[in-house]
């Protein structure tokens, strides 16, 4: 990740040398910084209610209820996570919000399920194989309704603001599906013992 | 598929109250304390949306002085002349260019695209399936292995980006195959 982010700063210093933005750099930066503290501070409330919503839901023991009803695709997806593992109760659950499009719900979830694989791991600072998984799957985006967008289109007068559902929902199993052979295929090329000079993006 | 939209239209407006009173009514029915267990899983969540500020900070830094230095436009330059002949209409790209780094922005991309050229044009097509089917990755990336201070990402970069890559391209081809162009 490392990489990734000075490239980023990198390539921004070049382009603005080249002839691009300088101030635009800056402002870029400072604005960023403080975009993501108020982001933040949006996410915690929301967090805070779901996460208090979710213990609820954990401890009358509707979450394992919902596991057990996906636990045969979970037990394929994810082998190394044992079947009774909380993380895959909350995993599931996440997927379930994200398809149907509560992002707000999804998020909170999802991050107490990383948490729950987080108890699995030997090295606390590394992504396990399942963590990666999980992720990909997260960012690959299955959702049923892309309301947004949706409401944007009808916002611009379109014939049919919602004709781009079906496509979307096609691209959408795409995307996941290469995400996750993705990650089952890369996971061997960056082991997750690797020397601390290793490979790391 | 009017049924059908109408219905999932329906689920995503209701699910959100009727989890809220679902949930506790169901955990009252079977002897669950709520309040004390709310408030230890609220407490939780504090915790969490504490933690990853440092990660959304440098994450969204970075991007910021890419995007405002100006790198975006000019990689965007360089890819034109290489989407061109696939038919895919250069003022998507941007789009492309932006969709894993910034969700708002992306957003607001579309909704450019929409105006400039029309909510049926095929550019505003692409645009708006590319923006539903695929995810701010590298947001996603910062919050989820920064709640858990996971600082060796792996293969999650190549690996998400390949999903991103796979939706984009699998956009343009359903939206010209269903909406011609």
């Amino acid at each position: 990740m490392g990489i990734v982010w000075f490239l980023l700063l990198a390539l921004g210093l070049a382009a603005a040398m080249a002839g691009g933005d300088v101030e635009g750099f800056t402002k870029g930066a400072l604005d960023g910084a403080g975009g993501a503290v108020t982001l933040a501070i949006g996410l915690v409330g929301m967090l805070a209610l779901w996460s208090g919503l979710l213990r609820i839901a954990q401890e009358a023991g509707l979450t394992a209820l919902l596991a057990r009803a996906v636990a045969p695709l979970m037990r394929r997806l994810f082998p190394e996570v044992p079947k009774d593992h909380p993380a895959i109760a909350a995993m599931t659950l996440n997927m379930a919000a994200n398809a149907l499009g509560l992002g707000n719900a999804a998020t909170p979830i999802g991050l107490d399920a990383m948490e729950k694989l987080q108890t699995l791991n030997q090295r606390r600072d590394t992504a396990t194989d399942a963590m990666v998984l999980f992720l990909v799957i997260n960012a690959s985006s299955v959702q049923i309704v892309p309301a947004t967008v949706v409401a944007l289109r009808a916002a611009g007068g379109a014939a049919a603001p919602a004709d781009v559902v079906g496509p979307t929902l096609l691209a959408t199993l795409v995307s996941t599906v290469v995400g996750i052979a993705a990650a089952k295929i890369l996971a061997p090329l960056w082991p997750q013992r690797a020397p601390a000079l290793g490979v790391e993006p | 598929m009017e049924i059908l939209l109408g219905l999932l239209d329906a689920i995503s407006r209701w699910a959100i109250p009727v989890f809220l009173v679902g949930v506790p009514a169901v955990a009252l029915a079977r002897g669950v304390k709520i309040y004390p267990a709310f408030i230890e899983g609220a407490k939780d969540g504090l915790q969490v949306g504490l933690r990853i500020v440092p990660y959304l900070v440098a994450i969204l830094a970075a991007v910021g002085a890419f995007r405002g230095a100006g790198a975006m436009d000019r990689f965007a330059a360089w890819l034109e002349p290489l989407l061109d002949p696939l038919g895919v209409p250069a003022s998507v790209l941007p789009l492309f260019l932006v969709r894993p780094l910034s969700g708002s922005g992306a957003t607001g991309l579309l909704a450019e695209l929409i105006r400039s050229e029309g909510p049926d044009s095929l550019a505003a097509r692409i645009g708006a399936v590319v923006n539903g089917s695929t995810e701010t990755t590298f947001y996603v990336l910062a919050v989820y292995f920064g709640a858990i201070g996971i600082t060796r990402y792996r293969h999650a970069i190549p690996a998400a980006l390949a999903a991103e890559a796979a939706g984009i391209v699998a956009s343009i081809v359903v939206v010209r195959l269903v909406f011609g162009g």
